[in-house]
């Protein structure tokens, strides 16, 4: 008996000394690429002196770890879009897309596990980070009068949030995405004789045709995990806008104007005019709480089309067949305004990058993103539409992304999605969750209004 | 010739000279610091190396397992030959905690505490920066999705664990009887093998729902046999209520196994005697199992309707996996997660973990008083 | 007598055994429905429930009719001799001899399909490349219903396996040699305070995990734990304790006085009697628990989504993300899901003698 459990303990032992041995090996193995070539003197960039020195090769073989929602498609081609600069520089840019996104990126951050450059997909979330005080001041990562150039003022002032030491620059924005738009299969439309509406009684008159002609007109899916809901959040708010105009939105999207409020009953009985009609709605109202937004436009591509209109932002594109071109087998039309007095406003969104751990890698890489260049390859790729003044129109290589950048540029009323401005709770919660239950039909709207509102924080 | 250096040849070379140092009070005490020293560097390099994550995942993965397991036996060897080191009286007082030390220690940290640190929390704002007073509890206790919560996990509690119990002990007692005990346990016990996350996919597959219109044909399991049947298909995960008792058939599916593993073999205990002569005295089956099996494994009954119920009522990935919470089946635990770690609220977050804990606290007391009376009987 | 009575016992072996097989069968569906699944390539499983794998009648098209143009769409129209109106023809409408005519799409197609009712599903196409997929992807193409190419990352299963398993082994080793230590000192040996701290240990068994999250995370977050193997076992150690501890007190504490007294007198120590005389004797109570705290870890996902996060994906993450974002990837969830089952079954059935005789000792009295 003592000499088998000699054994065992002995065995530990060995097992123990081995597994140091292998952490040594690991050791020695890191250590020579742990000094890069320094002291070397470069001259700025306008973005920073950090750009520069990693043009100059300085940064080679460092890592900057990445955070963010793309996944699938959209992070071969984010991907894609950084490998020039990865090869030019030598920085190696992990990026690690994550579906649960916005339920993790708080637990890794309250965790210590900071991510250097995190892609936010709505600033609500950044704003948590902010005033637990870990995003760093862009101000101090970028040359500031570089963000000044290359934003525009309304871009700026979105980035601009109150941390526990005053108000910062949180982050820079990305891509932008234009909300306001339906998209149509074009080959089939233009064959069916159908005309782009224009107003939206135009609209509605086209889809009781098309309901006539047999067909469904609308793909709608609210579906999107735990995060189911946002598209129809995008749709209140679309219309909004078109039935109150601006000032009312802003009110709204800041708390003071009330869910269960006039304007906001009068938006939701446009929408129920389309999405409680079985007739209209590609599954029924049933099926939309089922269907994941990215399936809602796939029958479109049918021959002969299932469902004719999807109302999204223009990042679903990515989401068509890849087989499908655009401009030709599909386009988009403006979601067209509702009262006049209120003009051809667009509801927008857009990426925010913030930054958690300051190294001049770190920050040589987020000067890069400040540019337009950074995500010339995505826009050329299509889906893009980018925030930053330096990038030309003439990147948009499709008519469709082309018009969607007209599109944001010659609107009378930008406003950002009000969902991701509003408190987390609500923004991210609650209307997300009253909403479908609604449209499940498993609570009435004015109890869904009621409790939207009763979860606003005080 | 010294015959006593004969004796001892070996007594000025430097080896025994360091050998017989290591004797000394002042040895043992070098000994002492350096063993525990170099197991501590040992384990410190382990974690470093695990850390960083830099050798293929394999490599990582064997290190972490010999490292942890080994770590930890390594530890409890080391403490006790330091404790034996001690005179005598004072390491026969020390020994016992060298034993039931670190349990407590660690139970102290990852459940004590934190009930305590919860407490607090509870009574903050979102940020955990201000006291806000009983502002979380009331919403914990009043907000409209609370109370949602707490419908459901009361339907929970009571269909689902009745539905497993009962299935259990069906099929624990039926499969007493039969030569195919193993199979029909084995299939029984099957979906307890099975994670919730995968549980959700397989039942996803069951609810689907396409829609209605032309030319939509269902592949959900459900909607296929109501169709075939000449019924319309329906998004059985959105009728409220009864989304929820679709999900409970979940939990069933699951906890039925657990509950007929251990009801089971509770049932084998009952003496075959005591059968027989019930049998020999004209009982029929049924009055067999009332008045003789269910008395006689009552104990085993309550421990698993027990265990049954503090998990419906701490019920979470199944509801998180099939509807996220909407449509009326939000239950507590999800309710937590949601303020926790989707909305950031410390305070509620804490405060609903109060109310769990409050829900669960007649279990305890039942279990605390079992405990003491089982005690006195030694 | 005897006779009436071997029959009475035999229709009741039967009747167990119906109602035993139905529940069996009741049980298996979901199961079976996921077996088949993962083997069906993509594009069938959007098209079709996984039952269509079996032999069954289903309307297929034979001809298609064109509308001549002179026919009115709105109104009623003729075909084969009956007439209907548009909306019934795209619901289907039954002919004379026996087909089927379908209107296809919408009314511009001026076309109805002609389909007869035939039984099909006898070449099964089955395929294992769902599972190559799942197991090494790193982007996975395959077509959907329409056949439209998808494209999307893979998750890396095999490696989320490797994870788990460093996860699991140790996250139920290490409670069990600590439970095992602890239920010996409460058991055998005398120290003050004994009976408070193994009361408190009972009612821990109750306090949900949940309430530990947030604070054990803040912990984490200064101890730079947060994302390791270390910090996973150790929360899992945490919250395995009183449950381990409770059982293996109920099993140890019957293990007789007399052998322990025996081995005292031969001039054993505490240790030595811990290691060589209560290890060996606790293998089947120690069993038992092992396989519950293996069962629990391997399909935990709140604390791996927690503790580990992203960096070290397990099985129950990878599935979930699988789960998460669209709803076409049946094919990759269903091979996913019947891939992390496989190893708890191994587990299960192999371990399951002790899995009884264990239990008998810890639950029973409770």
């Amino acid at each position: 008996m003592r000499s088998k459990k000699h054994f065992i303990w002995a065995s530990i032992a060995i097992l123990l000394v081995a597994s140091l041995v292998l952490a040594a090996c690991a050791t020695t193995a890191e250590a020579p690429a742990a000094e890069a070539p320094a002291g070397e003197t470069v001259a700025a960039l306008p973005q920073g002196q950090e750009l520069a020195n990693a043009y100059a090769g300085q940064y080679k073989g460092k890592v900057v770890t990445m955070a963010g929602p793309f996944t699938d498609q959209d992070e071969v081609v984010f991907n894609d879009s950084i490998k020039g600069f990865e090869e030019k520089t030598g920085i190696d840019i992990q990026y690690e897309g994550s579906k649960e996104f916005e339920a993790n990126i708080n637990i890794r951050l309250d965790g210590g596990d900071r991510p250097d450059i995190v892609d936010y997909p709505q600033p609500g979330l950044l704003r948590y980070a902010v005033e637990k005080g870990y995003a760093i001041d862009m101000n101090t990562l970028i040359n500031p009068d570089w963000i000044k150039t290359n934003y525009s003022d309304a871009w700026q002032s979105l980035a601009k949030m109150t941390g526990p030491n005053g108000e910062i620059v949180a982050g820079i924005w990305a891509r932008a995405n234009g909300k306001s738009f339906v998209f149509y299969p074009k080959a089939a439309f233009d064959a069916a004789g159908y005309k782009v509406p224009t107003t939206w009684d135009e609209m509605m008159a086209l889809t009781q045709q098309i309901a006539d002609d047999g067909d469904t007109p609308w793909c709608i899916g609210i579906e999107s995990g735990a995060a189911t809901g946002w598209t129809m959040t995008d749709w209140i708010e679309d219309v909004m806008l078109r039935v109150t105009g601006g000032e009312k939105y802003d009110q709204w999207v800041a708390g003071e104007l009330k869910f269960d409020s006039p304007e906001m009953n009068e938006a939701l009985d446009y929408i129920e005019a389309i999405w409680f009609n079985d007739a209209y709605v590609y599954g029924g109202r049933a099926a939309i709480p089922t269907i994941n937004f990215g399936d809602a436009p796939k029958p479109m591509f049918e021959n002969p089309p299932k469902c004719w209109f999807n109302r999204q932002g223009n990042f679903v594109t990515t989401f068509f067949p890849e087989e499908s071109v655009a401009g030709v087998d599909y386009s988009f039309f403006y979601l067209p305004g509702i009262k006049e007095e209120y003009g051809s406003p667009v509801l927008g969104a857009g990426d925010i990058y913030a930054v958690f751990n300051d190294r001049p890698e770190v920050r040589a890489v987020i000067q890069y993103f400040s540019t337009g260049e950074s995500l010339k390859v995505w826009v050329e790729s299509g889906g893009a539409i980018l925030t930053h003044n330096d990038a030309s129109l003439d990147w948009y290589v499709d008519p469709v992304t082309r018009g969607v950048a007209e599109t944001i540029r010659n609107a009378t009323t930008f406003r950002f999605d009000g969902s991701d401005m509003m408190p987390g709770a609500v923004g991210a919660g609650t209307f997300w969750k009253y909403m479908t239950d609604y449209v499940s039909g498993s609570i009435t709207r004015e109890e869904a209004l009621k409790q939207i509102d009763a979860s606003w924080p005080k | 010739m010294n015959i006593s250096q004969s004796k001892s040849p070996g007594a000025n070379t430097p080896i025994t000279k360091i050998l017989s140092w290591f004797g000394t009070a002042l040895g043992q005490l070098f000994i002492s610091v350096l063993i525990p020293a170099i197991t501590f560097l040992v384990l410190w390099q382990g974690y470093l190396f695990l850390q960083r994550a830099a050798a293929p995942q394999i490599v990582q993965v064997l290190v972490a397992i010999v490292w942890g397991v080994g770590g930890v036996a390594l530890l409890y060897v080391v403490t006790n030959w330091l404790v034996m080191k001690l005179p005598k009286k004072i390491a026969r007082t020390l020994q016992p905690f060298v034993f039931v030390g670190p349990a407590v220690v660690i139970m102290g940290w990852f459940l004590a505490v934190p009930v305590i640190r919860s407490l607090i929390a509870s009574f903050k704002n979102y940020l955990g920066t201000e006291w806000v007073g009983l502002e979380n509890f009331k919403f914990a206790f009043t907000d409209p999705r609370m109370l949602e919560t707490f419908r459901n996990n009361l339907l929970w509690l009571v269909f689902g664990t009745f539905f497993s119990v009962a299935f259990g002990l069906l099929i624990a007692t039926l499969a007493d009887r039969s030569k195919a005990e193993v199979l029909y346990k084995s299939i029984i016990f099957t979906p307890y093998a099975l994670s919730f996350v995968g549980a959700g996919v397989i039942w996803k597959f069951i609810y689907t729902y396409k829609g209605t219109g032309i030319g939509i044909r269902e592949i959900g399991l459900l909607n296929a046999v109501v169709t075939a049947l000449g019924g319309t298909p329906q998004p059985w995960l959105n009728l409220t209520p009864w989304n929820n008792f679709f999900l409970i058939v979940i939990m069933v599916w699951l906890q039925t196994g657990y509950a007929m593993v251990i009801l089971s073999s509770a049932i084998k205990g009952v003496p075959a005697e005591l059968l027989e002569a019930a049998r020999i005295d004209g009982a029929n089956e049924f009055k067999i199992f009332f008045s003789i099996i269910v008395p006689y494994i009552k104990g085993t009954l309550l421990t698993v309707t027990t265990t049954i119920i503090i998990f419906s009522l701490k019920t979470f990935d199944v509801v998180r996996v099939m509807t996220g919470g909407n449509n009326g089946t939000n239950v507590i635990a999800n309710e937590f997660y949601l303020q926790s770690f989707t909305y950031n609220h410390a305070g509620r977050a804490s405060a609903i973990a109060i109310v769990l804990l409050l829900l669960v606290t007649p279990v305890i007391i039942n279990n605390v008083r079992s405990f003491n009376q089982q005690r006195r009987g030694f | 007598m005897a006779t009436s009575l071997k029959s009475h016992k035999a229709s009741q072996s039967f009747w167990t055994n119906f109602v035993l097989i139905a529940i069996c069968v009741l049980w298996m569906i979901p199961i079976l429905g996921i077996l088949i699944t993962s083997f069906r390539p993509s594009e069938d499983i959007f098209r079709n429930g996984w039952w269509n794998v079996f032999p069954h009648k289903e309307d297929l098209e034979v001809s298609r009719v064109i509308i001549p143009e002179s026919v009115d769409v709105d109104g009623p129209i003729t075909l084969s001799g009956k007439t209907a109106t548009f909306q019934e023809w795209q619901r289907g409408v039954q002919l004379e001899d026996g087909t089927k005519g379908t209107w296809y799409g919408n009314k511009r197609t001026r076309t109805i399909v002609i389909s007869e009712n035939k039984w099909v599903g006898f070449a099964t196409n089955l395929t294992i490349q769902n599972y190559m997929d799942v197991l090494t992807g790193k982007t996975i193409s395959y077509k959907n219903a329409q056949g439209q190419t998808i494209t999307r990352t893979g998750n890396n299963l095999g490696g989320a396996f490797l994870n788990s398993l460093a996860v699991t082994i140790p996250g139920t080793i290490i409670p069990i040699l600590i439970a095992a230590f602890a239920a010996f000192g409460f058991a055998w040996l005398d120290f003050p305070g004994r009976n408070i701290i193994f009361t408190i240990i009972v009612a821990l068994l109750v306090v949900p995990l949940q309430i530990a999250l947030v604070p054990i995370l803040q912990d984490y977050v200064k101890l730079e734990l947060n994302g390791t193997f270390l910090g996973i076992w150790l929360a899992h150690t945490g919250f395995g304790l009183p449950l381990a501890t409770y059982l293996l007190f109920n099993y140890i504490s019957t293990i007789p006085r007399e052998l322990l007294e025996s081995a005292y007198i031969d001039g054993a120590s505490n240790f030595t009697i811990f290691t060589d005389l209560i290890l060996p004797l606790s293998v089947p109570a120690l069993a038992s628990f092992a396989i519950f705290q293996f069962l629990w870890l391997w399909n935990d996902y709140l604390v791996a989504l927690v503790f580990l996060g992203e960096k070290n994906q397990t099985v129950t993450i990878a599935v979930a993300q699988l789960v998460g974002e669209k709803g076409q990837d049946w094919h990759l969830m269903t091979s996913a899901a019947f891939i992390s089952m496989i190893l708890p079954l191994i587990v299960f059935l192999g371990l399951q003698r002790y899995f009884v005789r264990g239990l008998m000792a810890g639950s029973v009295k409770g």
